[in-house]
């Protein structure tokens, strides 16, 4: 029974579309709504970058950087250009794709920390952009964004909200699945254990990284744009370096190569720091120790962590890809 | 192992929250008022940030030893946005809808308090910002109040003053910072309005630990009569510092956020001879005695001083009249109904603060004039009226 839980891909999308479903029912009030509204816009993003950490195996200390350019590509498309909302989104994860996509041809060459610094630098440039050209971004006060009108059904209040980040969640974790089951993405596990084996069994290593790259800038880029007509409002800090940080802490903490290894990051993400809110200036010393707690105990993350535990009864080995 | 098994309760509770969907907090009694401050207690804007929230909650538990207002205890709940403007965008809703927060006061930087404003004219709630920009209060917005100086002030004080001693052509010093870009716009505008030329317009970084380059330039042309500096924190301590190791002797401007014995502290001897303007707050001792601000100027800093034993700064000035301002307009208005007291915010005539004599109208969110500001210098280490 549990085997086949823990096996199927269905059981894991049932409990996460469920969930999804009754939480707007349980949540008592629009702050609920959005914690949980913010919790799945870390949740997309954390499986956009796990895609390329942690199945391909392709660090990235930048990825904020492409959620900033998506969001600001909205922001600024529609207020100064009059560009309707829709087409504002799907231009600027255009450019966002061309520029992963030249970024990307250059630095993956690089493997390790070189990758790590240069993805690193990729991000702080993006926000030293956004920081400078103040006459187009508002500079370091960031600017006001309109609301986002498709078909005639412009989304006012986090519960309308709400439904747009929760079929987007549910989608992104179907589609990331889909691919990883995929003949591409058992290719980009491959090159994660062994780019030279991965090379000899005949996958083009190269352009399989960038494509990854590519993909999960897009997606990043398109989730920066609507959450930038969700909140409103866009300023710098979204595309800077603690909040790269904390898409890679999502990741590894949920778990490297696994999906709903980092819906778990994201719900830790999103629901610790309201919970520590209360306790000033303890809030940083909490959250460092439970973050330390969590890599101490469950290195793997925590989702393959508790999954390998779940099966060991059964399967002996113990071992295996989580999800 | 306290806060341990109280962050537990924490975690418990909000994880019972999630199932049963009932609030945490206890049902507040009908007899609280709440106010809801949002600050940036760590990052960049720490400095501010601090002496804000002090001030807040010795005022608040001050009104609440006699009776709160109108009968009622206050209760300040108030979070740490950490200078993130988009936090400071989240945090807000926690004050609104889960909290249900009657009053707003706070906003430390100006992107926060224009990240929180378009939910605070959703929900319809008076907000003071403590933040500097003039974006805030003009054009005038419904349900935003200010209660620090324009910068555009700022200018209009300083080149008086420069007019005054016959300089029309200076060298002004900026920094990149969110305040010092929207700063140098207004510097700008009005150098242009009262006649005075920048002849070397520069601009630094706020993390930058030399900027004698950008001075040299100064130095070295004939035209800069004087050298304004326009920043806030380091910065303007970094400035202060370079412009004595140059040897420069022109006079020396500085804009009101130097405006702390902390920039004079730190300084040191280089801070001798500066000008700039401060808040009455700064030299209250030397103001006439009929000056309605001289008393609660020495009030706020005898009282602020004895508790918490630093120096007072200007920003928990401005959070001292923010506290003021909304408990007037509360007792004006006979309750705590948000539009009323809105209403009655705006209504606002005559009423000292220390940072100057607040008088508001539908067309005017600050209610001050360049006259709310004194023209101070440097001397012996403290600061004394210029004139």
């Amino acid at each position: 029974m549990t085997s086949l839980f823990l096996n199927s891909r269905w059981p894991g999308l049932a409990l996460l579309t469920v969930v999804v479903m009754a939480l707007p029912a349980i949540l008592p009030n629009a702050f609920y709504v959005d914690v949980a509204i913010r919790i799945a816009i870390l949740a997309i993003n954390g499986i956009a970058l796990n895609l390329l950490m942690g199945y391909t195996g392709q660090i990235s200390l930048g990825h904020a950087g492409f959620f900033g350019l998506g969001a600001y590509g909205s922001a600024v498309l529609t207020s100064h250009f009059g560009v309707p909302a829709l087409l504002a989104l799907l231009a600027s994860a255009a450019f966002t794709a061309v520029i992963a996509y030249g970024v990307g041809r250059v630095i993956l060459r690089l493997r390790g920390h070189y990758l790590a610094m240069a993805t690193l630098g990729l991000g702080i440039i993006v926000s030293i952009v956004l920081t400078n050209e103040a006459a187009w971004t508002g500079g370091p006060d960031g600017m006001a964004v309109d609301g986002f009108t498709l078909f005639g059904f412009t989304p006012s209040g986090e519960r309308q909200w709400y439904w747009v980040f929760a079929v987007l969640l549910v989608g992104t974790v179907v589609l990331a699945q889909n691919l990883i089951d995929s003949p591409a993405g058992r290719a980009l596990q491959a090159l994660h254990g062994s780019e030279t084996a991965a090379a000899v069994a005949g996958i083009s290593v190269r352009q399989r990284k960038i494509a990854v790259f590519v993909l999960s800038a897009t997606v990043s880029a398109v989730l920066g744009s609507l959450t930038a007509h969700y909140s409103g409002y866009v300023n710098p800090g979204l595309a800077g370096f603690l909040q790269s940080v904390e898409l890679v802490i999502i990741v590894v903490l949920g778990g490297m190569a696994s999906i709903y290894g980092s819906v778990f990051g994201a719900v830790i993400m999103g629901v610790l720091p309201q919970v520590l809110a209360g306790y000033e200036g303890w809030d940083s010393v909490a959250f460092g120790v439970i973050m330390a707690a969590a890599m101490i105990f469950l290195p793997r993350g925590v989702v393959p962590s508790l999954t390998a535990w779940l099966r060991s009864p059964n399967r002996r080995r113990g071992e295996g890809a989580a999800c | 192992m306290m806060f341990v098994k109280k962050a537990m309760g924490t975690v418990c509770a909000a994880v019972m929250t999630v199932l049963v969907g009932q609030s945490p907090m206890p049902v507040q009694a009908a007899d609280t008022v709440k106010i809801g401050s949002v600050l940036s207690l760590t990052g960049g804007a720490a400095t501010l940030g601090d002496p804000e929230l002090k001030t807040l909650q010795m005022y608040v538990e001050e009104a609440n030893k006699t009776g709160g207002l109108l009968g009622r205890r206050i209760e300040l709940v108030h979070y740490d946005d950490g200078s993130e403007p988009a936090k400071a965008n989240g945090l807000i809703k926690r004050l609104l809808e889960d909290d249900k927060v009657d009053m707003l006061i706070g906003g430390t930087t100006t992107g926060a308090s224009m990240a929180i404003y378009p939910l605070v004219e959703k929900a319809k709630i008076p907000f003071i910002s403590l933040a500097g920009a003039t974006v805030i209060a003009e054009p005038a917005k419904t349900w935003m109040f200010k209660i620090s100086h324009h910068d555009r002030m700022v200018g209009e004080k300083v080149m008086a003053d420069m007019k005054a001693r016959g300089i029309t052509s200076i060298g002004m010093l900026s920094d990149t910072s969110g305040y010092g870009q929207s700063a140098r716009k207004e510097m700008q505008a009005v150098a242009q309005r009262l006649g005075v030329t920048i002849a070397v317009d520069e601009t630094f970084n706020t993390k930058d630990t030399d900027v004698t380059a950008q001075l040299a330039k100064m130095k070295n042309n004939p035209a800069v009569k004087a050298i304004f500096v326009v920043s806030f924190g380091q910065g303007a301590i970094v400035a202060t510092k370079n412009i004595a190791q140059l040897g420069i002797t022109l006079p020396h401007y500085q804009a009101h956020g130097s405006a702390s014995k902390e920039y004079i502290r730190l300084a040191g001897a280089a801070a001798e001879g500066v000008r700039l303007p401060a808040p009455a707050l700064m030299v209250a001792a030397e103001l006439p005695d009929n000056d309605p601000q001289k008393q609660i100027s020495l009030d706020y800093a005898a009282a602020y001083e004895a508790r918490y034993k630093t120096d007072l700064s200007p920003f928990g000035a401005y959070t001292r009249d923010a506290f003021f301002l909304w408990a007037d307009a509360v007792k004006r208005a006979g309750g705590f109904d948000k539009a009323k007291v809105r209403d009655a915010i705006e209504s606002t005539k005559g009423l000292a603060g220390t940072c100057g004599i607040v008088t508001m109208s539908a067309g005017d969110h600050l209610g001050l004039d360049v006259s709310a500001f004194k023209l101070v210098t440097v001397k012996n280490g403290a600061f004394v009226l210029a004139d």
